[in-house]
Order: structure tokens, then C-alpha cells, then sequence
């Protein structure tokens, strides 16, 4: 039987090591697996996240051989088994204890975005066109995977100027909803941080539900951002409206 | 008192998939001070893995859809041991809940027309399921999230309960503790709301997350409540078989719903050849008029595919028993096929079925809109669970209410695709705005701190054990026994063996031992989940035996037909005075008169 060696970080609130487990390999076997192999056999007590297990709940957000992932879709037969794999919890967040990080912050980041208001003169009728933009961002499963790998996050640590590419999307979202009508733009600009996106894409590379976080989220929110207070001919426009 | 971090509340809502989420949400805005416990993180519950969509008689893609076809078309998929006034209210109710979810920002799936679309799903007459792609559950679950996060609700993410706390007969809250530091907890409230889903985790092969141990199965259990049709475990017909590690992932009945077919080794599609009396007449009898019910032909009757999952499991474990089905012990679902009759069927596929073209291609390299896909039935969903009133979703214990899956009643025998999601929000509002009214009619009572003391110590013996067993070896063994034993088809042989087996378990579960400390330590927490789940798995056991005949998920290979004493009751048990099970049989009610007629009419 083929096994493979995984280097687990362990240990609570920031510290810690890697620490190396042999498991053995089956055909289809996912890095979410070969983890819960080795806590069932070997390390009862290491603490993972993990519900859905197909790519849908985003709950194992983790590093693998360095790169923002979900354990649960990544195919051991994707990576170099003669090298130990490399595990450990997201950077970005606080960590708890080996695989767990704190991403509270997601949830606090969250409620202080305007939610959704319907726009009352307006009929519950849209066409799937109008709908398609705003479903792709729905298709976001919340692992915070663009959140962990963006820069002005990770390495400059402006939580609590940036709102990071998630709430990017959830704010395109829910401005591009047909049937919203609140403006969300001056947040975006003036508290939320949409300036500090240099656009280097490295959200859209990880995000496990290919939404095309930059193009379709981010740059659109910049234009209308722009269009809105950093046109002098829109604002004579809207001047003499 | 003990100085657990005490927190006070009117109503607490165990549990945030749909139901929990739909309770929290009409209890806050009906003006009482709610808190939400929930096992995972916000959002995470696996109310995300709901696919097809959510069954609503809205009549949007075909007009002849009304609340009556709904409400018959359930009862007969629930083999009429349904609680038909559930299912009366259920069909009545889904689609203003339905519409509800879109103003508060859910973006369903369009017509034509603009309005809301509706696919076919198995066991419903019209096409009624309203959707997002195959990812209804994920909308779902989000759009309850992000309203009720300003509602000014109080969430408890990543918190366990471990008992309910009572007085004098009523219950006065709960007492769990949190994942992350592993500190108790305790949570008084006048009105407790059980959201927890379901008892997958029970079986070896499930689509089922960590998640579903049968925690509010227990906790009700204990509290004295009545649990209701335990013998119904719904398996899903298809699930992943292969590779081995994805075994038992759900693959959506939408596939089948847009056009699918299931076929064994030799091609043959196996399902024409098994349709039951009370389904004849609303089942096509060739291919050719199956494939045009699900291009929406509405002279056309839905092909056999499209039967109840009930049904579509047994014939595919015959299938695989008979030594017809797959490679790795399946059979074929195929949609690639459709390319012989639309044009850009792979993009039309990609775009229907967004999140199983995904999940084939990266978890079984399989593309699916060129090869079929390995299916094979996988344990899905629990019928049974907490009886309450039809109304109130009230327990037979004051204060105690319990919506969604851990509640029973509406699915009867067997459950209908997509009455699922619908039944979360039309009895979790249900549940909020009663549990609500109660709250604020039942104040006072106090929480016993003995009863918090013992649930503590029972809590952390695990930890001080010396010699134990580890948790998930108990763990591995019942998946094992019930998989085997009390699975998809069952004898009395078998299941008397697994009684006997659960009690062997039920005392290894009390010495399992764990290693570490009490700061997120997933054994821990498995060794805290075990005793629901076996508890649960002897009530379907016991529950099972005493159903002499197959109806419905229930299939008995030495009483392989429906008897009409079968048919006339519904099995409850509850807990003796020394904490056995007690097992009895309540009459079905007799239904309407103007229930009765609407039966006779869909007929």
C-alpha cells in the first residue's frame, strides 16, 4: 500500500510546528481525507474544520504546500507525494489551534455592510440576463481563501481599513441585485477600502468557485466608484440634471 | 450557581441551517430577545449541500399547479402516514415563504417571463422546485444569513449543547460549551427552538457532514418528548461510489430532473421495468415521452427516473445485488447523452448543473457532459424526529419546539425531493413566531444546578479515563452496524442484532478516553456526539422491527409489502422510567373530509 508523509502544523494560538504523519494512500483520496486518517489513527486531538466535504460549505480553508486551498478539493494525486505535503492554517487570520484560525473578523466585516433593501416601486420581475452577474457572486461559499491570500490583508494587515475581496463581491452582489436599491459606493470608497485593491489577482487565482473575483467584482465597483465622485464632467451632468 | 458564563434570552434556536435560521429570524422580528447556537460556523450547515431546489406551488412554469396537487403529490410520496395537516400547511405556505426569501435579496433562477423558474423533481406532478442552478441550498442559507445578521440576533457560533435544562416539566434552556476554548456555557430561555437536522452520521456511507449525530433526537429524547417515525431513513438514490473517499456525496436528483437517465452495465434503462400500481399513471411508459416531460411538455408524463427516491434506491441496489450495475458497484446516471437532442448540450449541462460538473471533474475526473457518472444510493435524510403539533411545532414538552429535520411528521414514509428546503422555512416560521409567543407568556423558571453539574463532570470524563478506547473507533464500528445491518434493505434477524450491538457500543461510547485538552479537541467532541447517535440508532432499530411490512424508505425483505395495519399507524417512542425505550403505536388520524376529496381527485 502507497503511503504518503504530511507535515501538520500543531499547536495553539500562534505556536507551535510541524509536526510528521505517515498515512496510507487510496486512489481518489483527497488532503481532507488523509487528515482525518491521521486524527482517527494517530492524533485524536488535532482540531479541523470540516463539514461538507465537496466543495460547497467552505469550512478547510488551509495552506497546502504553501497555497490558500480547501483540503476537502485537493486530489492527493494533484501533488508530489515523493515530498512531504505541507498543512497548516490560514496566515491571515488568527490562529486557534493547528488547522482552526479565528475568522470572526469576516463575520464582524460583514454586518457592517448595508444589506440588502428592496426597491419598493419596483416589480419582483427580472430577466435571467440581468440576474447572471450577481448569481456568479452568489456562487461564494464564504472559506475567505481571497481574504487570506491578499496582500493589503496578509502582509499590511489593514483590517480595519480593507474589507478584502469577499465583501467585494458581496458588495457587487448586492449592487448589481436588480431588485436593490441602496448605494453602497461612498462606503466602498470612503471606509470599506476599494482604492487599496492594486489589482493583482491572486483572490481570483484561489478562489475554489472560479468566480472571477477582480474583473467581474472588483474592477466594475472601482469604475463606479470612480464614476460617481472622481468624474468632474459627470458631476456637471449631475449638477444641471 | 455555578459560574459558567450564563446568557439570557426569550428564545434559543439550536441549529443554523434553514430551519434555525428561518426560526431566529421570525422570533426576533416578532419582538423577543433570540440567540442562535450553532454547531459550525455561520452558514456552513449543511443546508448548503440542498441542491434541486425548494418545492413551492407557485404555478410559475405551469399554471396547473396549486397547493392541492402539492399537498396530495406529498402524502402519496409519504405512503399517507404523513401528518396531513403539515402537509396541508407545507403546501399551502411554501410559496409566500418562497417570495419572502426573494425580498430579502435571495436571486432565484428566471422564466421567460421574469418571474421565478420551477424544475421537475421526482415525485411532484408539476414543475415546482423553485432554484438557483444546483445550488438552492447555498442561496438559501446565505440570503437567511445576511438578513438575520441585522435583525439583532445573537449567534453563538461554534457551540455544542449537551443537555437541555429543565424545571418542574418545562424547559428553561440549555447547557453546552464552545469548540474553540471547550468552556460550558449556559443559555436560559423561556422557549427552545431544535433545529439540529439529522442522524447521517450514523451510517457509514452518507451524504451527510460531521455535523448530523442526532443531537436534537437526543436532547428531545431525554427531555421527555416523543420521537415520531423513526423507522423512515430516507437513501438518496445517487451518490458518488467512486473513488472511495468521495463514496456517498449527494449527486442531485436535478440531473434526472433535467433530462438523465439511470442505466445498468448493459445499457438498459432498468427503471421502466419497476413502476408501482399507485404511480402508473403518472409515468411515461417509453423513453420518448419521458424525455419530453423534462423539455417541459406538459401532455407528457414524467419518465421513471423520476420516481420517489424510495423507489429509485431499491431498484438500483437490485440492480448492483443482481450483478448489473456499475464497475465500483453502482449504476450509470448519464446526462451527456442529451447531447443527441439539444444543441450545446455540454454548455446547457455546465450551466443546469454547474456544481456537479465541478464536483465530478475535481473529486472523480469525470466530465460529465461526455461520461456517464457511478451513482449509488446514500444515506440522506431522517423522516423521523420530534413529534409536535402540527401548528406550533411544539413538543409534548412545554416550551420545546423543534422545526426541519429533527422534526417529523410532514414527510410521512418517505420524504419528496425539494419538500425539504420548503418544510425549513414553512415550519421554522412556524416555530419562531410560536416559540415567541410562548416566551413571552412563560417567564420565570429556574435553571437546576445540579443538573448543569452532571452534565458538566459527564462532559469531562472522557478526559480522565485512563485505558479507554479512542472515540472514533466506537465511532467506526456503529457506522459499520447500522450501514449492515439496519440499512436500505432489513430483516428482523439483523436489526435484533443491532439492538443487541448498539448496547455493546453504548457501553464502549461511556469509556471512551481522549487525549489533549479541552481547546478545540475534535475527539472531544466526537466522544460527546457518540451517545446521540447511538441512542438514535437504536430508536430506528427498534422502531424498524415493529414495522411488519415495507412502506415507503422502509423495506423489509421478510415483509416485503405494504399491509393495510401498516397503514394505520404511525410508531412513537419515548423514554422509560429507567431510560429504556419505549416503544408504541399511535392511530393515523383520520383526515378531512375536504383533505379526503382532494386525495380522491389526484388520483
Amino acid at each position: 500500500m502507497a503511503t504518503a508523509t504530511f507535515k501538520i502544523w500543531r499547536g495553539e494560538r500562534g505556536g507551535g510546528g510541524y509536526q510528521d504523519y505517515t498515512t496510507e494512500v487510496t486512489e481518489g483520496m483527497v488532503v481532507l481525507d488523509a487528515v482525518h486518517q491521521i486524527q482517527a489513527a494517530d492524533a485524536n486531538d488535532l482540531s479541523v474544520r470540516w463539514n461538507c466535504k465537496a466543495g460547497k460549505c467552505g469550512s478547510c480553508s488551509a495552506e497546502i504546500n504553501g497555497k490558500p486551498r480547501l483540503m476537502c478539493m485537493t486530489r492527493l494525486n494533484t501533488l508530489d507525494l515523493n515530498e512531504p505535503v505541507t498543512v497548516e492554517p490560514m496566515k491571515t487570520f488568527p490562529h486557534v489551534k493547528d488547522l482552526v484560525t479565528d475568522v470572526s473578523w469576516n463575520y464582524k466585516v460583514k454586518e457592517g455592510i448595508k444589506k440588502f433593501k428592496s426597491d419598493p416601486k419596483r416589480a419582483w420581475n427580472a430577466q435571467q440576463a440581468d440576474v447572471d452577474r450577481p448569481q456568479e457572486f452568489r456562487k461564494c461559499i464564504e472559506c475567505f481563501l481571497c481574504q487570506d491570500v491578499c496582500h493589503v490583508l496578509r502582509e499590511h494587515g489593514l483590517y480595519d481599513e480593507f474589507i478584502g475581496p469577499r465583501f467585494f463581491v458581496y458588495s457587487a452582489a448586492l449592487e448589481m441585485n436588480p431588485f436593490d436599491s441602496d448605494d453602497r459606493l461612498a462606503d466602498l470608497k470612503d471606509t470599506q477600502g476599494i482604492g487599496y485593491c492594486n489589482i493583482t489577482k491572486c483572490c481570483t487565482q484561489v478562489c475554489p468557485e472560479e468566480i472571477k473575483i477582480t474583473d467581474n467584482a472588483i474592477i466594475p465597483l472601482k469604475e463606479r466608484v470612480v464614476d460617481e465622485f472622481y468624474d468632474p464632467l459627470g458631476k456637471l451632468f449631475k449638477i444641471f440634471r | 450557581m455555578s459560574d459558567y458564563q450564563t446568557y439570557e434570552h426569550d428564545v434559543l434556536v439550536i441549529g443554523a441551517g434553514g430551519a434555525g435560521l428561518s426560526a431566529a429570524v421570525k422570533a426576533s422580528a416578532a419582538g423577543v430577545k433570540v440567540a442562535v447556537v450553532s454547531k459550525s460556523l455561520l452558514g456552513k450547515a449543511h443546508t448548503v449541500m440542498a441542491e434541486g431546489g425548494m418545492a413551492a406551488a407557485m404555478g410559475n412554469v405551469d399554471d396547473r399547479d396549486n397547493w392541492k396537487v402539492h399537498f396530495a403529490d406529498t402524502m402519496r410520496g409519504g405512503q399517507y402516514l404523513n401528518n396531513w395537516r403539515m402537509a396541508q400547511l407545507h403546501a399551502q405556505e411554501a410559496p409566500d415563504r418562497v417570495r419572502e426569501l426573494e425580498q430579502w435579496g435571495a436571486i432565484f433562477d428566471r422564466t421567460k417571463e421574469g418571474k421565478i423558474l420551477q424544475r421537475n423533481f421526482g415525485g411532484h406532478r408539476y414543475p415546482r422546485l423553485a432554484h438557483v442552478g444546483d445550488r438552492t441550498g447555498l442561496e438559501m442559507i446565505r440570503t437567511l444569513q445576511d438578513h438575520g445578521i441585522h435583525q439583532g440576533i445573537d449567534f453563538h457560533m461554534e457551540v455544542t449543547i449537551l443537555t437541555l435544562l429543565m424545571d418542574a416539566g418545562r424547559v428553561v434552556g440549555a447547557f453546552g460549551y464552545d469548540r474553540e476554548r471547550g468552556r460550558f456555557r449556559i443559555f436560559r430561555a423561556n422557549a427552545v427552538i431544535l433545529a439540529t437536522g439529522g442522524i447521517g452520521r450514523a451510517y457509514k456511507i452518507t451524504s451527510n457532514s460531521w455535523e448530523y449525530t442526532a443531537d436534537g433526537h437526543a436532547l428531545a429524547y431525554r427531555a421527555g418528548a416523543e420521537l415520531l417515525d423513526m423507522e423512515f431513513v430516507q437513501f438518496h438514490p445517487t451518490g458518488m461510489v467512486w473513488p472511495p473517499s468521495v463514496r456517498g456525496i449527494l449527486v442531485t436528483e436535478g440531473v434526472r430532473g433535467e433530462g438523465g437517465v439511470l442505466r445498468n452495465k448493459d445499457g438498459k434503462r432498468f427503471m421502466f421495468e419497476d413502476i408501482p400500481a399507485n404511480y402508473k399513471g403518472q409515468t411515461a411508459d417509453n423513453e420518448e415521452e419521458g424525455w419530453r416531460y423534462t423539455q417541459g411538455d406538459k401532455e407528457a408524463r414524467r419518465p421513471p427516473e423520476l420516481l420517489t427516491r424510495d423507489h429509485v434506491a431499491r431498484c438500483i441496489q437490485r440492480e448492483v445485488r443482481e450483478g448489473r450495475g456499475s464497475p465500483h458497484g453502482g449504476v450509470f446516471l448519464d446526462i451527456a447523452w442529451i447531447k443527441e437532442r439539444i444543441p450545446n448540450a455540454p454548455d446547457h449541462i455546465k450551466r443546469k448543473l454547474p456544481s456537479m460538473y465541478h464536483q465530478f471533474k475535481q473529486l472523480g475526473d469525470i466530465d460529465i457532459t461526455k461520461e456517464a457518472m457511478e451513482v449509488g444510493p446514500t444515506t440522506h435524510y431522517m423522516m423521523g424526529g420530534v413529534k409536535v403539533d402540527a401548528e406550533s411545532q411544539m413538543s409534548k414538552v412545554p416550551g420545546l419546539f423543534a422545526a426541519g429535520e429533527c422534526g417529523a411528521g410532514l414527510h410521512g414514509a418517505n420524504r419528496l425531493g425539494g419538500n425539504s428546503l420548503s418544510d425549513l422555512l414553512v415550519f421554522g416560521h412556524r416555530a419562531g413566531q410560536f416559540a415567541a409567543e410562548w416566551a413571552k407568556e412563560h417567564t420565570g423558571g429556574s435553571v437546576n444546578n445540579a443538573q448543569v453539574e452532571e452534565a458538566a463532570r459527564e462532559a469531562l470524563a472522557p478526559f480522565d479515563r485512563e485505558g479507554g478506547e479512542s472515540p472514533y473507533a466506537v465511532h467506526h464500528d456503529l457506522q459499520d452496524l447500522m450501514q449492515s445491518l439496519v440499512g436500505i434493505v432489513r430483516v428482523q434477524k439483523e436489526m435484533e442484532q443491532a439492538v443487541e450491538g448498539l448496547q455493546k457500543l453504548r457501553a464502549r461510547a461511556a469509556k471512551v478516553h481522549v487525549h489533549g485538552n479541552r481547546e478545540y479537541n475534535n475527539g472531544w467532541h466526537m466522544a460527546m456526539d457518540l451517545p446521540n447517535m447511538i441512542e438514535a440508532s437504536e430508536m430506528i432499530a427498534r422502531s424498524a422491527i415493529e414495522r411488519k411490512e415495507s412502506r415507503g424508505a422502509h423495506f423489509r425483505d421478510d415483509f416485503p409489502d405494504k399491509t393495510a395495519e401498516g397503514a394505520s399507524f404511525n410508531s412513537i417512542i419515548k423514554r422509560g422510567s429507567n431510560g429504556e425505550q419505549v416503544l408504541e403505536r399511535v392511530p393515523v388520524k383520520e383526515m378531512t373530509a375536504e383533505l379526503k376529496q382532494i386525495i380522491e381527485e389526484m388520483k
